[in-house]
């Protein structure tokens, strides 16, 4: 049953994402209950037992409102504070997420490069940038460094993707002939898969990739093993 | 404002008038009576209904038992189900066309072609439409629109397979689908749709205007004829936006042109923000027509006036208004401007308000009632129900941090289908309980209607509410076949519950089959007025005749006259004067 919620969070903002998520659930959970039991109660309250054959609910009459400017501003109004609060805050956290002013300066570059049905990933060698000698890149696989913050750099080569890691609470589309850009800081080690959220083809069901998350020492391990050898001849200036 | 006589109508009915005896082709085919045409819509639509529920069905299976083979469905072609187990093409094709059947050729042609049509031109008190001819050319366009979108299913290479949103470059670029022909038949029949949807609209608009028997001033209008007003407003409005970028993509990708082939300076999203400039009014064009019919339903069932009628008149425009500026919050993810996301994020939220009036008006037209629980009202009491879990639902999506969560996952698939199905098609059966007897005479059978009723509610809930739960557990939507990611392999059980499920949801609709067609034979004969209503329409014969009015009615006072404490009967059509009090 527990896999039938939010997956563990394993990065460093999913969870205020899920917290913005709870307060939109209380919030709507109370009007939720408000009105079904309201009309529940309603319906026992008020109902008659006339039937069609009898030709209505009978002689006797409802009372005769026909509405109040009272009750009606203050169903107006409550909800329109509501719906106020829930923006501020969901403004708050998607300036952090989506702000370019707000990714965090460490954070390293991974070139994600998407085509129908798989993924291609370019991740930063020892010196930290793309488009150097030892840049590792890996088909349906990424690795990353526990704390570390990322930017993705995201290119479609044929149809809109969506790059959906369900773990880190990150969903970010792919479309061809834009570069889209997304951040991330995974929190915990451990090993994640990464989804298409988007329709692309046939293939769409089936586009997982593996998303690994060392400890620093096991990163850095990895990296040294993964780089590829030095070019000959002088490649690297 | 007065409201010009309504038996001033032009030249095609008083030339109508003149024939006496039409032929059985003018009287029942190529017939130019909004109530004819009505009816001709509701078979359409109802057939469509069926088709969108069959597919669903299809879809369905293959989610809760994945690469088992379908009994039976050897039918279908070694192409489609190889040894009966659905192909991942042609599930795609399921997917795209179960939407499209169900938008475009099911529930708003029940909304605007069947109610629209047959509705206005009675509850205004005119005796046809402004443009009897337009209105039947409305309906004969639907056909051709309609075997295009259904040709797709039997040509090579199978149906639209890209989703109903088209997305570009996988919609116009036959590559990346293995579609060709039904691709170009998907656009081609929503081209022709578009044309058949303006028709109505213009007809809708100026009857709506122009026709008002004398009396019925704005403000005495029925809420169903407000909400299909706005909605005819929208619909002329949106509908030539989806047209154009139809015809674009189809240009795409038959005259290599590329507005949205980026490979030569196009671009994707362009298409995006057109399609949402049309989709998103498109839900108000599927929500507002639904929401009117609720209301006359709800203050007939309650036996009172509609709670705070002006106000429900402005929160229709309200959100028909603010529906135009928030096609961007499909968008979240898309990489459109995140600042932009703020903007239509805040448009979204403030749909709420509106929306909240509406939900909280009827409760208090219920409030203090003598509710009279027919199936008509048990539908509609059921919209509200549902729609409220629609709404507030939306809210999580409008929210643009937690939709980077849970877009493209099922919560989307449960958020469309409370709106769609919990709000518009609840009230559909509401409308066709409620005038079935006006349209063909007779009552449909309230034990086989309470039977419906119920098996659908449970039915409909154990379907669509546990995939809030799929989304909330990240299961995107569109995919095939889940397993192929570990992360979604424990939720196969729900996904065998709900499929079973929609299974019953669509046997339970056998009830309502037989109704319709045995009660349009054999129903109890429903006189004039069998649901004590005030509408102009209860105070003709059942079925009106043609021109519905042997004389213009004079209108006195508003529809909702229930429960008057100085009336003899519990209700007052709109025609009969409002009592004097006594020493008054």
């Amino acid at each position: 049953m527990r896999h039938w919620w939010f997956p563990e969070n394993a990065s460093s903002y999913g969870g205020d994402l899920d917290s913005l998520f709870y307060l939109i659930l209380y919030i709507t959970g109370a009007v939720f209950i408000i009105v079904e039991v309201g009309l529940l109660w309603f319906v026992l309250r008020y109902r008659t037992r006339g039937g069609a054959a009898a030709g209505g609910p009978g002689r006797a009459k409802a009372y005769y409102i026909e509405g109040s400017t009272r009750a009606e501003l203050i169903w107006t109004a409550i909800p329109a504070v509501l719906v106020v609060i829930i923006a501020v805050f969901s403004q708050r956290l998607w300036s952090e997420l989506k702000d370019p002013a707000n990714v965090p300066p460490d954070a390293q570059p991974i070139g994600v490069m998407v085509k129908q049905f798989e993924w291609q990933f370019t991740m930063a060698g020892a010196d930290g940038r793309l488009g150097t000698d030892d840049d590792i890149t890996r088909k349906d696989h990424l690795t990353v460094q526990v704390d570390q913050a990322y930017q993705l750099e995201l290119q479609s080569i044929d149809v809109i993707h969506s790059f959906f890691v369900p773990a880190f609470r990150l969903k970010q589309d792919a479309v061809p002939g834009m570069t889209t850009r997304a951040w991330f800081r995974a929190t915990r080690i451990g090993e994640y898969e990464v989804a298409c959220a988007e329709l692309c083809g046939l293939g769409h069901y089936r586009m997982p990739a593996r998303l690994v998350v060392l400890s620093a020492e096991d990163f850095t391990r990895w990296q040294a093993a993964e780089a590829p050898p030095p070019a000959g001849g002088g490649g690297g200036q | 404002m007065t409201a010009p006589a309504g038996a001033a109508h032009g030249p095609d009915a008083a030339h109508a008038e003149h024939h006496h005896e039409p032929s059985f082709l003018r009287k029942y085919v190529f017939s130019t009576d909004h109530k004819v045409i009505a009816i001709q819509f509701l078979f359409y639509s109802l057939f469509f209904l069926l088709v969108g529920g069959a597919l669903a069905m299809l879809i369905r299976w293959q989610l809760g038992f994945p690469g088992q083979p379908l009994p039976g469905a050897g039918v279908l072609g070694d192409e489609a189900a190889p040894g009966g187990v659905i192909a991942p093409k042609f599930y795609l094709s399921l997917v795209t066309m179960h939407a499209t059947y169900m938008i475009f050729f099911a529930v708003m042609p029940l909304l605007v072609g069947t109610f629209a049509n047959y509705l206005i031109p009675l509850k205004i008190g005119a005796p046809d439409m402004a443009f009897p001819r337009l209105n039947m050319w409305s309906f004969w366009l639907m056909i051709p629109a309609g075997v295009l979108a259904l040709a797709g299913l039997v040509v090579e290479g199978g149906s639209a397979a890209a989703g109903w949103t088209a997305y570009a470059p996988l919609a116009n670029t036959p590559d990346y689908t293995g579609v060709t022909t039904g691709q170009i038949l998907w656009c081609l029949s929503i081209a022709v749709f578009a044309a058949s949807s303006l028709l109505g609209s213009v007809n809708y608009i100026t009857t709506i205007i122009n026709l008002r028997a004398p009396g019925m001033v704005w403000f005495r209008l029925p809420l169903s004829v407000w909400a299909l007003f706005i909605t005819a407003i929208l619909a002329i409005l949106a509908v030539p936006i989806l047209a154009g970028a139809v015809i674009m993509l189809l240009f795409d990708q038959i005259l290599h042109t590329h507005f949205y082939l980026p490979a030569v300076g196009g671009q994707p999203l362009l298409w995006q923000h057109l399609f949402w400039f049309f989709g998103h009014p498109e839900v108000y064009i599927l929500i507002l027509p639904a929401m009117g019919i609720v209301s006359e339903i709800i203050a007939n069932g309650s036996r009172k006036p509609i709670f705070g009628y002006h106000t429900m008149v402005y929160a229709i425009i309200g959100i028909a208004f603010l529906g135009w500026m928030v096609w961007g919050h499909h968008m979240f993810q898309s990489g459109m401007n995140p600042i932009l996301g703020t903007s239509f994020m805040v448009s979204t939220v403030l749909i709420a308000v509106p929306t909240a009036i509406k939900v909280f008006n009827w409760m208090g037209t219920m409030w203090r009632g003598r509710l009279w629980l027919h199936t008509p009202m048990l539908n509609a009491i059921a919209f509200v129900a549902m729609f409220v879990i629609g709404g507030l639902s939306g809210i999580f999506m409008a929210s643009t941090p937690v939709d980077m969560y849970i877009h493209d996952t099922y919560f989307i698939v449960a958020h469309i289908h409370y709106v769609l199905f919990g709000g518009s098609l609840f009230a559909i059966f509401a409308g066709i309980y409620f005038w079935f007897p006006k349209m063909f005479g007779r009552m449909m059978n309230e034990r086989l209607g309470k039977l419906h009723f119920w098996t659908t509610f449970v039915a409909y809930n154990a379907t669509f509410f546990p995939m809030h739960l799929l989304g909330i557990a990240g299961h995107m939507r569109r995919i095939y076949d889940p397993n192929a990611y570990r992360f979604l392999q424990p939720l196969q059980p729900l996904n065998t519950f709900i499929s079973v499920s929609a299974f019953v949801l669509f046997a339970a609709q056998l009830p309502f089959i037989v109704n319709f067609f045995w009660s349009m034979f054999r129903g109890r004969p429903a006189g004039m007025n069998p649901w004590r209503d005030n509408g102009l329409e209860w105070t003709v014969p059942s079925p009106p005749p043609h021109g519905n009015f042997a004389a213009t009615p004079k209108v006195l006072h508003g529809p909702y006259e229930f429960s008057h404490p100085d009336t003899g009967e519990d209700f007052l059509p709109q025609d009969q004067p409002l009592p004097t009090r006594p020493g008054a």
